[in-house]
This record gives C-alpha cells, structure tokens and sequence, in this order.
C-alpha cells in the first residue's frame, strides 16, 4: 500500500512524462488491439468460405435446365461430390434481393435474365475440386467456374501476411515503448537520486526503493492497454455499419463481447508484463 | 558498541582520508569527533553506516563487523544507526511529519502508528507545529530539529550527529545539544562530530580529535557517558532538595564555567545566550 502511494505521488508529481508514458503505451495497445480485431475478422472470413461449396459453376443463358441436371447427375455418380444446389436465375434474382434490400439503386436495373444460373458444388475432400473444376469448364453450357480454393487460398495468404505484418507492429511498438519507458523511468530515478540515497542511508531495502518504480510501469502499461483498448472498440463500433454492409452474408460481424472481454484480459496481461519489464530494466540500469 | 580498528581509507586519488584510526565507544556514551574540515570525521560516519568501505582496518558496530556484513544486511544495520547528517538529508517533497515518519515506513510500521510515533517525537524536539511545512518552508535551527526527530524515530542503539550546529546561531546550537544530551540521557550512544569548542567545553565529553585523518587526541570527559551522568543526579539528589533535570544540570555546569571565563566578552554572550536557550 506504501508503495502504491508513493507510486501515486510520483505520477502526480511529473505528468507530463505520466502523459508521454502512458501515450507510447496506448499506440503499442491500439496497434494491438487493431490487428488483433483485423485477425479475428479475417480468420473468421476464411472460416466461412471454407465451409461453403467450394466450386460454383456460372452457365450461359442458352443452358437449359435438363443439360444442367445432366451434368449434376453425372457428377453426383463420380462419387467426390457430398452436395450439389442447383440455383435459377430466380433464386438468383431472390439472393441478390435479399442481399441488396437496403440500397434500391442496385435492385432497380437488374432482373432474373442477366443473372445466370448456377451449380453450387461441395466435394468430400479439397483435393477433389480441382477434378471438378475441370470436369465443369470442359462443359459448353457452362460459362464460368469460381473455384473457392482460389479465394480462400487468397484469403488465408492475406491472413497470414496481416498476421505478420501485425506481429511485426506490435513488437516494433513494443520495443518502442520500452525503450521509451526505461529513459522516462531512468529520469524520474535520476531525479529522486538524493531521495533515493536517503532512503538508503536510513535502512531502505533495495525493493522498497524498487517497487514505487515497477508499479509505476506497471501502471502506465495497464492505462495505455485500456485507453488503446477502448479506442479500437469506439472504431469497431463506428465502422461496423459499413463493414456489414460489405461483408454481406458473412457472419463476422457483430464481434462476440466475449471475445472483445478475452481480448482486454490479454492485453492487461501483456501490458503488466510490458510496463514491469520496463521498469525493472530501468531500475537495474539507473538503482545500481 | 562501536570500535574502529587501524582503520584507514584511502580515495582512488591516493588521498588517506583516514589513517590508522583506532577507537571504541562504550554503550551510553556521548562522544565528540573533533578536527578542521577535512580531517575525516565525515569519513568516519560514512564507514560505520557502511555507506563506505574502509581500505583497511575493522569497524564493529553492535557487534556487527560492518565490513564483512553481507549486503542485505546493511538495511538492518541502518536502522540501529540514527544518523543527523550535515546536510540533513531531508526530502524537499515531503513534509515534515512525513519525512519524520519515513524510516517507519521502511521498516513497515502501520500508517497510524507511524503518525502518533511521529507526532510524538516531533513534539519531543519542539517542531509539532510544523509537522505540515515542507522543509523549504522551516528555519535552519526547525531543519536539524526535524532530521533529528527522524534519527531518532526508530530509537536506535546509536545517534550519529554531523556537525548538527553548523551554521546555527548559538541559542539554537545548544538548544539543539541539550536535545542530544538528553537522548544520551535516556541511553542512546551519541557520537556528535563539531568544530564548537565552547560545547565541546561546557559539556565536558569524552573528544576524539582527528588532523588530517589521523587521530591526535582521545581526552575523556568528566562526564562522558550517561550512566555516568545518572550516578552524578544520584548524588545530586541527595544534597539538593530541588530536583534537578539534565536541563538544570547542564545550565548549572554552565554558570560554573560562566565564573571561570573571565576578561572574555564574547564568551560571556554565548553563555548568556545558552541560559536562554533553556529557559
């Protein structure tokens, strides 16, 4: 408790490098908490193409229905296919209604004939699909093949390159912050070197005059993870009317409070981590 | 209690800041630590806290050899030692009540007690009004008065005191030894380093004096510990019906001297001033 008050004493007494302290902290946690939340999204995007129909074959308008079913059943005998739907420009047109009920401008000009029909096509194992792919664009009613490995494979790439990117951030940030935060906490020790010699010529252990400086960290750090926190959260919120809008169909959105909670959990972890490494470093370089 | 043992200390620049110093100082004794500036009486402070080591030599303190004593010990060695140090050392952004209540803290006394012990002892050395004042706000005499309050908060074995008069005025000077004869008094071992030769005169205290880091002189006083002092009151109770304290004592062993200065004008007014300062 002595501590905390001391700690409490030496924040008031020097804000400005509290502000600068708790500023670097709050961008390291932002970048955290954004890239997390971006990972998340994405992962979850990839989960959802992934468990639809991996091949969908587009016909031309001339198909007619009879050479469509020909070709599921013919398909349907290879024994590599688990499902096939079939859907009309109708249900296309009722799809699409669906999908675009909020802006009129798109569903004004569009009718059941430009949209094409369509075999949606699920195999047993992803192996399979390229034979499928194949066997699909060798037929003449069909007009073109959207091969679902295609986008997930692009959309796993792009996961793991954001995956990378943001782990490269926030180490990045990371180490910025511990520099920044050993040279804050090495100036406030600096400036309390005569109290601190005091201190110890009147019997203070080495942890009396330690701790003050740890919680310190340890509180810029968990001030910065909570500002940065609430302020991808405040973000996710603004944008989420748009993003659902362009994510049509794909569950992503609105994020599970639970994981947004999981997520604060584990940033307060990291930034008692981060904001005690710090200062134990600046301690042990500044308190020898 | 303390004891140095040919100790010397020499600086990386080749200078012997002592040499060869041999001493011991008994439990309850009030010593003085002579000599001009320079001459290593700092040094000696410095070496029985162990804020420093000596190059060579013993040093014993409690029975602890202070050379050899592990560093996580040094903290329980400083906490037996009160030290008055001729900076005072007393934090600028703390109050006075807070400063005093510091080595408490250290040791982890309880907020509350920590208070009611400092309010205590402030009261004891006079400044309980100022225990809300920060140390900028207190005069030089209510400074050494506030760092002796926190020297002695812990009531150590041991009171080390750093030229505690330098740069006072005479009244508040031996206010301030009066303040140190009477923790004596009550037991503590009082080690008090000063250039004032009109104290070290009146009090009649064992004088160690150093020149140039060696050791010239070790005179015993007539009235060099407390115990001595007890015994001395004994006596005096028995032929003086009035009762008197160590204030009394030290006013009527200065009104002695006061007759034997004689043709000394200056002299006169420090007395004088000393009277006061009891009253």
């Amino acid at each position: 408790m002595k501590s905390i008050g001391t700690t409490w004493r030496n924040i008031r007494r020097s804000p400005y490098q509290a502000v600068a302290a708790i500023f670097v902290m709050m961008l390291t946690f932002l970048a955290f908490s954004i890239f997390a939340l971006i990972i998340f999204g994405s992962t979850r995007i990839v989960d959802y193409f992934e468990s639809k129909p991996q091949v969908t074959a587009f016909f031309r308008d001339e198909a007619k229905p009879a050479d469509i079913e020909d070709l599921g059943n013919s398909l349907k005998e290879s024994g590599l296919i688990s499902e096939v739907k079939f859907i009309s420009k109708e249900e296309a047109l009722r799809i699409y209604k669906e999908q675009n009920k909020d802006d009129p401008l798109l569903l004004d000009l569009v009718t059941a004939e430009i949209l094409p029909a369509s075999l949606e096509i699920a195999t047993y194992k992803i192996e399979d699909l390229a034979l499928v792919s194949d066997t699909l664009k060798k037929s003449t009613i069909v007009q073109e093949v959207v091969f679902q490995k295609d986008v997930v494979s692009t959309l796993s790439s792009w996961t793991n390159a954001l995956r990378k990117i943001g782990l490269a951030v926030v180490v990045i940030l990371s180490m910025a912050s511990i520099f920044i935060m050993v040279t804050i906490i090495g100036i406030k020790i600096s400036q309390k070197k005569s109290d601190i010699e005091t201190m110890r010529l009147i019997g203070a252990g080495s942890w009396y005059i330690r701790w003050p400086f740890i919680l310190e960290g340890v509180f810029y750090g968990l001030i910065g993870a909570l500002l940065g926190w609430l302020i991808s959260i405040g973000a996710l919120f603004y944008v989420t009317p748009y993003l659902s809008s362009f994510l049509k169909g794909i569950p992503v959105l609105p994020i599970s409070p639970v994981f947004l909670l999981e997520l604060l959990a584990v940033e307060t972890v990291v930034a008692i981590i981060l904001g005690a490494f710090s200062s134990y470093l600046a301690v042990l370089r500044y308190l020898k | 209690m303390i004891s140095l043992e040919n100790v010397s200390k020499k600086f990386g620049t080749g200078v012997f800041a002592i040499s060869d110093v041999s001493f011991s100082v008994e439990k309850g004794e009030f010593v003085f630590l002579i000599g001009p500036t320079g001459s290593g009486k700092t040094t000696i402070f410095r070496l029985l806290i162990r804020e420093m080591l000596p190059s060579q030599g013993k040093v014993v303190v409690n029975s602890w050899d202070v050379v050899k004593l592990p560093g996580r010990k040094i903290p329980e060695l400083r906490k037996k030692i009160g030290v008055i140090f001729q900076d005072l050392k007393l934090l600028n952004d703390r109050t006075i009540l807070e400063n005093t209540t510091l080595p408490l803290e250290v040791v982890g006394t309880k907020k509350k007690d920590a208070i009611a012990q400092a309010m205590e002892i402030l009261n004891q050395v006079g400044i309980l009004e100022h225990k809300d004042k920060f140390p900028v706000q207190l005069s030089g005499g209510e400074l050494q008065r506030a760092a002796i309050a926190r020297a002695l908060i812990l009531s150590p074995d041991i009171l080390l005191a750093d030229e505690p008069t330098g740069n006072l005025d005479d009244v508040t000077s031996w206010e301030i030894v009066k303040l140190l004869s009477d923790i004596n008094e009550k037991g503590t071992t009082v080690v008090m380093a000063t250039h004032n030769h009109e104290i070290i005169k009146k009090l009649n205290k064992r004088v160690i004096e150093l020149n140039k880091g060696e050791m010239v002189n070790d005179k015993k006083g007539h009235k060099s510990s407390a115990k001595q002092n007890s015994e001395e009151k004994k006596e005096e109770k028995k032929t003086n019906s009035a009762k008197p304290d160590t204030v009394q004592n030290l006013a009527k062993q200065n009104s002695d001297d006061e007759e034997k200065v004689e043709n000394n004008n200056d002299k006169e007014v420090k007395t004088d001033d000393f009277e006061e300062a009891l009253k």
